[in-house]
């Protein structure tokens, strides 16, 4: 009964917060929205026995990538945004497209079969911790597409660079 | 204990709201942020599905995500900039040089 509550709290905010932060004109004040949302998302993972997880959710994405969008937000001049236009023209296509792919999902939910079950039990993750199993999986079995992500951060890296410096010449 | 198909639900709901938003707004950082709900609507599903599948590989593929989103919002965040220096707006539909 405590982890329903719980859930459903967590559900109810996220899913509120979210619509919070598309639908603000400001947007610092819809990034302040997400990074609320971001700690009930790191929270449900917590729910989820997805502790290592919980922590990269508010290390990297509350601490990094919402930095970084704040960054770009105060760095541009938006002053004419909070009285600008925030919806497309036909915005009720947007939305209509929107609530036909969550009929689309609901109803395809219904005909999910779970698969097999794994080896890692909660008893079994639990005896050795969370983070020293998903090290284990992460450095053995998925090694090689551990390393192609180093490389895609380093592309990143480098193409922000390139992107966002002003050209030398002209 | 929960079932599963509340987590997908709420993961469906997430999402769609992601998708309603880079649909519907015209400013390009709230697109870049409606992209980064989608993809942490995605990864609450893998995660729920890790444990109640008993599998640490969804988790795996979570952490993968993340570190994709984070150069995804580093070359967004440098295109926005480009765009802002070239244009000096934000809104994607006064973007339209492209446009046939």
């Amino acid at each position: 009964m405590m982890a329903e509550g719980i859930f459903i709290y967590l559900a109810a905010a996220i899913v509120i917060l979210s619509v919070l932060v598309i639908t603000r004109s400001n947007p610092v004040h819809s990034m302040i929205t997400m990074l609320v949302l971001f700690f009930h998302i790191a929270a449900l993972y917590v729910t989820l026995n997805a502790e290592f997880l919980a922590a990269i959710q508010v290390i990297v994405y509350a601490g990094a990538i919402l930095v970084l969008f704040l960054f770009v937000v105060l760095l541009l001049n938006l002053k004419e945004e909070m009285v600008a236009r925030r919806y497309i023209g036909p915005w009720p296509l947007g939305v209509l497209a929107a609530l036909g792919l969550l009929v689309v999902i609901v109803l395809s939910l219904k005909s999910f079969i779970p698969g097999p079950s794994g080896v890692f039990t909660t008893e079994v993750v639990r005896a050795e911790t969370n983070t020293k199993v998903l090290g284990q999986i992460l450095f053995t079995e998925y090694l090689y597409p551990f390393e192609v992500v180093s490389m895609i951060l380093l592309v990143a890296i480098i193409g922000a660079i390139v992107l966002a410096k002003k050209r030398l010449r002209n | 204990m929960v079932p599963l198909h509340w987590y997908l639900l709420l993961s469906s709901a997430v999402f769609v709201v992601g998708v309603a938003g880079f649909l519907t707004r015209r400013n390009i950082i709230i697109m870049f942020m409606s992209i980064e709900l989608m993809l942490n609507a995605v990864n609450i599903s893998l995660v729920s599905f890790s444990r109640y599948l008993s599998d640490m590989r969804g988790q795996v593929l979570v952490f993968f995500v993340i570190a994709v989103a984070a150069a995804e919002a580093a070359i967004g965040l440098a295109i926005i900039i480009a765009l802002f220096r070239n244009k000096a707006t934000a809104h994607v539909d006064e973007a339209n040089e492209m446009k046939g």
